[in-house]
């Protein structure tokens, strides 16, 4: 966050430190109402005028232009740039090649891969028992077994490679910007704006280009899952190194350390295991990307869920989208343990350690003959078929989805059609049939009455850009969309979010639910949503319903967790009943994370849009997905996907202000944390358990 | 001191496994079928036919064709062939640096054509494949069944009421489908007054969906589709004429008021594969087949859950007649 922003940050404290004294004679809300009834009068006038609609095979001069350059820049393949990219295209394809040969891709001669299943899922255990302990070695051993009972082995191993990669190159451009940025705010004033594009930018506008430069398949594969990855550890490592405590480093100076010692011996192995969960933020979003990726034909297994995809069949998509959440779920808790055990290894000294060292040696023997016997014999090479339940899984899954599409269909028809006229279709009639000047003067007045003043000029700027992008109309009607969304998101998040919040087991069987919505590649659930809600924006919605909903529910079950127990029990004793503890003490004392959660549920779910475009949403998604699929609408899509990163911006300002203010009445809880989780402030006790980075989710990094 | 034991044990680890993994060459199973490769090899005199890429565009009847064509180089002419999932766009893309080798059913493209083949003359046209292809717009069976006349353009705009949804805004609605394929809807609904709206469905899973529950649940749905297509055989969709195509009247693609050509589907290769005198070149400027034969393997696919190289397998031991044509046999 730049300079500017934290004086505003300072700022904004004293206003809402002041607010309830009664500063300003008018209260808020009665402002929005004046703002938004206003609004409706000139819309009732006005409707239908200077609109600025575009249809959907339409360009203009602008988008032609930006085709133009891109057909330009792609067709100078002799000049240097093209030829830098092919040998980094090289380079990496040499790699993967390499590591395909040992676990995935057989190389001839040899009829199979280097090492067999048995090895790798010997190797990988393993090497979870050495950095995290038993349990993730006995879970990292059942995940990688899973991948070869739902018969996806060598996709998995193939997706697991390319994250690798990903993940190890984020790491060494990362971790040096990292450092830079801790110890200069120029740098992150710099950085900043770049990683909010990298992160909200969806990945459909760029895959393009990637594809001119690096070629098809893994290369470019690498490069897009980078693109997208890479902004949190940045941003995650640079905050932790920012908060190493000055007195540390001005002690560990005045005793004569060079720049070089105080990076390496103080910042970095201070800043530890906040670093490792960048790395794991990094790791969930390699995940998410590396599946999009399979539309440029990088391996792994994104390619059997797009192929299910053309078929319709939603039964052969599941599976190895199963596959995914597993990978996911494994690797988040492994990345997790990691960080954690360090901590504790640190403080346990070295009673165990010869312990350790037996048991890891044992268990080496163990695995390399298993090795051996994966690189010799078939039974421990290819994994046996007998145990392959994948196509009955299919099956199973397809005649659920039939028998629900076949019975539910009518009803959920009837949620459609209510929530479509009654809600989205008046919301959307007065934001994008508003001529374009009133919707922009009264986006601008709602900002400056929730965000304040550096909100509006924020605001201010990314309609200018949405304007001169040529999308406006089909920026609005997202917009519509988005918000719909948004509130039914955070409907969601209210009722699941204070049951898991109060109770155990509420949240022990909803949290693995969760992790799956958020990490199941979309286009698995888009047919049954299909199915239930046929094509229109409200499948849309589901659809980021899905994806952003556990992100609100876990903010929000976090912040009545952190809601102090003695608080509650004092309005317990004082009579309450379970409602009025809900009603006036829970929800009110966890305003600060519901904020936070409007704000990283419009984010989540702007982040779908370009998936709601593929089933009928219309607008931005639509023309980002046209982009990518004709090179005529190239200039289009780009200036689509600039419009969804403006919106991004816009939103992500004028909540993230309003959270800010409403956090003073939160921040006393924080205290509660471990160091790690307080750095996010509100976001979740774990914060790796919100994969799929979207920009700017650590609201103070 | 701490830090050295840990050293030792792993370099230690790392020489042991280092043994292990070399000493693993030469036994087992594994090691038998290594060896009869080898021998296989040196038994064709260490020849090859060499790498084939085939384009895997994402239609089924166009996976077909790929798997056909790639089933029979792969195990008659014995090249090693690799598929890749792209768009038509990218795989045309691809025909400059190698990666791609064969576009198996392009359908028109004259950008396209224009870029690639007369410009970076980096492509080309490899011949039919003897498939035509249709694009137009499309109702269900049960509706065509019902009203008979609805087949008609001019007799939309009477039904335009029933196929209004949500999406719509109180006109009726008209699908559109698949991104990648251009379509002139828009510029028809308004050249022949009829009171629709395009809805884009934004995927070609989308659209199928659709009117799968449109037959199932007899709703009301019109939409842009296209055929050869597997989910033909699963619901004959009805086509719905427009305005007769004559040559040139969508040459201005805001005045377009005629129905789309009928698209002689071809085969397109890259330059450098065409000159590399390979035998698959041969094969693939040789196939031609049937909408019938198309569709046939694709419902092996679609319908029958069918491995693609299965099908594709099944279907030329079915025809290796034709297959031989294709050979030069």
């Amino acid at each position: 966050m730049s300079a500017t922003a934290t004086d505003e940050k300072v700022k904004s404290a004293s206003t809402a430190t002041r607010a309830p004294v009664g500063r300003g004679p008018i209260p808020k809300w009665v402002l929005l109402v004046a703002v938004i009834v206003g609004w409706v009068v000139v819309w009732s006038f006005t409707r239908g005028q200077q609109i600025l609609d575009l249809g959907g095979q339409q360009t203009t001069s602008l988008h032609e232009s930006l085709t133009s350059t891109a057909n330009h820049i792609q067709a100078a393949t002799g000049s240097w740039y093209i030829a830098l990219t092919r040998h980094i295209a090289d380079a990496l394809n040499w790699t993967v090649e390499l590591l395909q040969s040992w676990v995935s891709v057989a190389k001839f001669p040899r009829p199979i891969p280097e090492i067999g299943w048995l090895g790798v899922v010997a190797v990988a255990s393993w090497v979870a028992l050495a950095l995290a302990g038993w349990q993730i070695a006995i879970l990292v051993g059942l995940s990688f077994a899973s991948f070869g009972v739902l018969g996806w082995w060598s996709d998995s191993m193939d997706l697991l490679i390319i994250t690798g990669i990903t993940v190890l190159i984020a790491l060494v451009i990362g971790i040096p910007l990292a450092v830079w940025m801790g110890n200069s705010k120029f740098a992150t004033a710099v950085v900043t704006p770049v990683l909010d594009v990298l992160q909200t930018l969806p990945g459909f506008v760029y895959l393009l280009p990637l594809f001119l430069f690096f070629g098809i398949g893994a290369p470019a594969g690498i490069m897009a899952t980078l693109i997208y990855a890479i902004p949190p550890v940045i941003r995650i490592a640079s905050h932790g190194i920012r908060s190493v405590a000055p007195s540390t480093i001005e002690a560990t100076t005045s005793l004569g350390q060079t720049t070089g010692q105080r990076i390496r011996k103080v910042q970095l192995p201070m800043a530890r295991s906040t670093v490792v969960v960048g790395i794991n933020q990094t790791t969930m979003a390699a995940l998410s990307m590396a599946t999009i990726a399979a539309f440029i034909s990088s391996p792994g297994l994104g390619v059997p869920v797009i192929e299910a995809l053309d078929l319709v069949a939603v039964g052969k998509a599941f599976v190895p989208g199963l596959a995914i959440v597993i990978m996911a779920i494994m690797l988040d808790r492994t990345t997790t343990a990691i960080s954690e055990r360090s901590e504790k290894l640190k403080r346990a000294g070295g009673v165990n350690r010869r312990m350790r060292f037996a048991v890891l040696g044992v268990a080496g023997v163990v695995t390399l003959i298993a090795v051996y016997l994966s690189r010799t014999y078939f039974w421990a090479a290819t994994f046996p078929e007998r145990f392959d339940y994948g196509a009955t899984l299919a099956a199973r899954v397809q005649s659920i989805s039939d028998w629900v599409s076949n019975h539910l269909g009518t009803l959920t028809t009837g949620i459609k059609n209510q929530i479509s006229n009654l809600i989205l279709n008046p919301l959307q009639d007065l934001l994008a049939n508003s001529p374009w000047w009133l919707a922009g003067i009264a986006i601008l007045l709602l900002a400056a009455v929730v965000g304040g003043r550096w909100a509006t000029l924020s605001t201010a700027i990314c309609l200018a850009g949405i304007y001169r992008l040529d999308l406006w109309h089909d920026t609005m009607i997202t917009l519509a969309t988005t918000l719909v969304a948004t509130v039914l998101v955070m409907v969601l998040g209210v009722i699941f979010g204070v049951w898991m919040g109060r109770s155990k087991a509420a949240d022990r069987i909803l949290r693995p639910i969760l992790d799956a919505g958020q990490t199941m590649p979309p286009f698995v659930y888009l047919i049954p949503a299909l199915a239930l809600f046929s094509i229109g924006r409200f499948t849309a919605i589901v659809a980021a319903i899905i994806y952003a909903a556990p992100a609100a529910i876990k903010l929000i079950a976090d912040g009545i967790q952190g809601v102090s127990p003695t608080t509650v029990e004092a309005a317990t004793a004082a009579g309450s009943n379970r409602w009025q503890i809900i009603s006036k003490v829970q929800i009110p004392m966890a305003r600060g994370a519901l904020v936070l959660a409007a704000n990283q549920g419009l984010l989540y779910v702007l982040s779908m849009v370009v998936i709601g475009g593929a089933v009928g949403a219309g607008a931005l998604g639509y023309d980002v997905i046209s982009g990518f699929r004709q090179s005529e609408r190239f200039g289009k899509g780009l200036a689509a996907g600039l419009c969804i990163v403006l919106l991004g911006v816009m939103l992500d300002r004028i909540t993230r202000k309003a959270a800010s203010r409403s956090t003073q009445y939160a921040a006393a809880k924080k205290t509660r944390r471990n160091p790690v989780t307080s750095v996010f402030g509100l976001v979740p006790q774990n914060p790796t358990r919100a994969p799929h980075g979207v920009a700017m989710r650590e609201k103070e990094l | 001191m701490r830090r050295s034991r840990q050293g030792i044990a792993k370099a230690l680890g790392v020489a042991a496994s280092a043994a292990l993994v070399l000493s693993a060459c030469g036994g087992g199973d594994v090691g038998k079928a290594t060896e009869a490769n080898k021998s296989d090899l040196a038994a064709n005199g260490g020849q090859t036919c060499g790498d084939v890429n085939i384009a895997l565009n994402n239609w089924v009847g166009y996976t077909a064709d790929a798997y056909v064509v790639g089933e029979v180089a792969a195990k008659q002419l014995g090249c090693t062939v690799s598929y890749k999932n792209l768009a038509e766009e990218l795989s045309w893309a691809g025909f400059g640096d190698g990666s791609v080798d064969v576009v198996m059913e392009n359908w028109g493209h004259a950008d396209l054509v224009q870029k690639y083949i007369k410009g970076q003359k980096t492509a080309e046209d490899a011949g039919l494949t003897g498939n035509t292809g249709i694009i137009g717009w499309y109702v269900p069976p049960w509706l065509a069944k019902a009203h008979p006349d609805i087949t008609n353009w001019q007799n939309l705009n009477k039904y335009a009421s029933n196929f209004a949804t949500s999406e719509s805004g109180g006109k009726g609605q008209l699908l559109d489908g698949d991104p990648g394929f251009v379509t002139n809807d828009e510029a028809l609904v308004q050249n022949l007054n009829l009171n629709f709206k395009v809805v884009y469905a934004g995927s070609e899973a989308a659209l199928i969906q659709a009117f799968r529950d449109a037959e199932k649940n007899h709703t009301w749905v019109i939409g842009y589709f296209y055929e050869p297509q597997w989910f033909l055989s699963e619901v004959p969709l009805v086509h719905v004429d427009l305005p007769k195509y004559t040559p040139g009247c969508d040459s201005d693609p805001e005045k377009v008021d005629c129905d789309y050509p009928v698209y002689h589907l071809n085969k397109v290769v890259s330059k450098s594969f065409a000159d590399s005198g390979s035998p698959a070149y041969d094969l693939i400027k040789a196939f031609h087949w049937t909408n019938a034969d198309q569709n046939l393997v694709a419902k092996y696919i679609a319908e029958d859950g069918m491995k693609p190289e299965d099908a594709a397998d099944k279907w030329i031991a079915d025809n290796q007649d034709k297959v031989n044509a294709w050979l030069g046999k």
